[in-house]
């Protein structure tokens, strides 16, 4: 598969990587230009195929701890491995396609504002060089499974917060990465579609990724009863397999 | 590198978010149609300017007892030493004529004169009005005893009219250095706004940089398109200052060209030239500020 990067070897198949944690954090401090401490010594392991809830007041380090996996900063101390890899150490050049590896969703969508629905997920596989005949035929596909086949047309602004997370997910899951990042991705959303969300990234999971959601919302944690890590201050405070959202 | 593909994504940021683009677009329309008029008024001053400096020549006096053959010597030796451009004899009739055009109406007092007092003259021209004193000293070189000397004993006097020289000499070159600052400053300020502008239009939509960073596209995959998109709005742009331009040319300059003494100047910038210049400057500005501006929201 194009998606899969011989550099970052998510699936496990290369020597060496076999059997290392889809995402390893090893004593990883981040501090901010200012002196804000995002993480402070955060060392974890999530295995490859788990969905793990990260948990924890506003500010504790959730949202540092996904920036960090997608290299958008990096740790002041510490390392990051994605795969057994360490992140740290891949060139500059070598960003983007650590990142296509890496399904992301956000609160805000981050949809593109200037393109349909069916353009926004054709994205995702433009940018790694995915003929047009395959874009052609998996781009209906995955927006089909997130229920959006009506609206390939539309335009971010012409959906609701549902509709649009769900345009975000397509995207992040339509080349099939190894691995899912979500960061409050319900937060704007009203409880009855965060649960269609939610089983979204469900399904994802059980067809192999490895998720990872970042999320305030403690009756979807409470309800889904999967590995929580919960974080306070940029500690972790608690790693609970098959948790709650209060320990 | 897939060309039309980026080629479709220029249009489509054109055409979904024509804002930001249109400011680009008014600001090179506006500073390639100012230097579209600055550019020909510059070349025509200083095309002036050179013609006023051309006026600037050398006065070689002949000795009335000076003979045919040795006039006829003294204008093929000044012929010769460098920097002479062209020499013009100027018999005593013609002198005269000269001095009663030059007198106008006070030109009678002339025929009150006991025949005709004025020498026969050479005009010098020269290639370059600064070499006036070689020229100078190759009439009048200095000899072994030290002593300046003639070329040749037909010479009575040497005149360059040294007031009016100096005086030319300093006012054009004032002129021109004025001219050349104010083209520089003129640049800049066009530069300037134009890079200011682009940024602008480029800051808008960092947010969508950043996403396309986040799902892993390249520096080149984001920024061709925009580098496109700023050739195609530059181009535009330039094209329409060069129609505005033509239009002005056809409709106002040309008409009344034989009025502007400086429209008229014989060195004017060819029209075709000035819209090649304009439009390849306006495209280049506008494609490469795109380029290097993005580089800002690049950085990981």
């Amino acid at each position: 598969m194009a998606a899969i990067d011989e550099t970052l070897d998510l699936a496990g198949t290369a020597r060496g990587t076999r059997g290392r944690p889809a995402v390893e954090l090893r004593d990883a401090t981040v501090v901010y230009p200012g002196g804000n401490v995002g993480l402070d010594g955060v060392s974890v392991a999530i295995e490859r195929g788990e969905f793990t809830f990260l948990v924890g007041p506003t500010g504790c380090g959730k949202s540092t701890f996904i920036r960090l996996l997608l290299r958008e900063i990096e740790p002041s101390r510490g390392q990051v491995f994605i795969a057994g890899r360490d992140i740290g150490a891949l060139p500059r050049r070598k960003i983007p396609k650590l990142r296509r590896n890496i399904g992301v969703v956000f609160q805000d969508y981050k949809l593109l504002p200037n393109r349909t629905v069916y353009d926004n997920v054709a994205y995702s596989l433009q940018v790694i060089g995915e003929s047009r005949s395959t874009i052609k035929s998996k781009v209906p596909q995955i927006l089909r499974m997130v229920g959006l086949s009506t609206k390939l047309n539309a335009y971010p602004d012409e959906l609701s917060g549902g509709e649009q997370q769900r345009v975000s997910l397509a995207r992040a899951f339509v080349n099939q990465p190894p691995l899912l990042l979500a960061d409050e991705p319900t937060g704007n959303l009203d409880p009855e579609t965060s649960l269609g969300i939610m089983q979204l990234i469900y399904r994802i999971n059980r067809a192999g990724t490895t998720v990872i959601v970042a999320t305030h919302d403690s009756e979807m944690v409470d309800r889904m009863r999967r590995r929580v890590i919960e974080m306070n201050e940029g500690r972790v405070v608690r790693d609970q397999m098959g948790g709650g959202y209060r320990a | 590198m897939r060309p039309f593909f980026f080629l479709r994504e220029a249009l489509r940021a054109l055409r979904r978010n024509a804002a930001p683009s249109l400011a680009a677009f008014a600001t090179i329309l506006i500073t390639a149609l100012v230097l579209g008029v600055f550019i020909p008024v510059v070349r025509a001053a200083t095309a002036k300017t050179n013609e006023v400096r051309n006026k600037i020549e050398l006065e070689v006096f002949i000795n009335d007892d000076a003979t045919r053959a040795e006039v006829r010597e003294l204008g093929n030796m000044i012929s010769e030493i460098r920097h002479v451009e062209s020499i013009d004899y100027i018999s005593k009739a013609q002198a005269l004529r000269i001095l009663r055009q030059r007198l106008g109406e006070k030109s009678s007092i002339t025929e009150d004169l006991p025949g005709n007092p004025l020498p026969r003259s050479y005009r010098i021209k020269l290639d370059d009005p600064q070499n006036v004193d070689v020229v100078k000293s190759g009439l009048q070189p200095t000899a072994a005893n030290g002593e300046p000397r003639y070329i040749s004993p037909a010479i009575q006097e040497i005149k360059d009219r040294e007031d009016d020289t100096e005086k030319i000499l300093s006012a054009t070159s004032t002129i021109k250095i004025l001219l050349a600052s104010l083209a520089g400053l003129l640049v800049l300020a066009s530069v300037l706004l134009v890079a200011n502008t682009i940024r602008l239009s480029i800051f808008a939509r960092r947010r969508e940089v950043e996403v396309m960073r986040l799902v892993g596209a390249t520096n080149w995959f984001i920024r061709w398109p925009f580098v496109i998109e700023g050739l195609l709005v530059g181009f535009v742009a330039g094209l329409v200052a060069v129609a505005l331009l033509w239009l002005a040319k056809v409709t106002v300059v040309d008409p009344w060209s034989d009025r502007f003494a400086l429209i008229a100047a014989p060195e004017t910038v060819e029209f075709g030239l000035l819209v090649v210049v304009l439009l390849a400057a306006a495209t280049a500005v506008s494609a490469l500020g795109s380029g290097i501006t993005l580089r800002r929201f690049l950085r990981v």
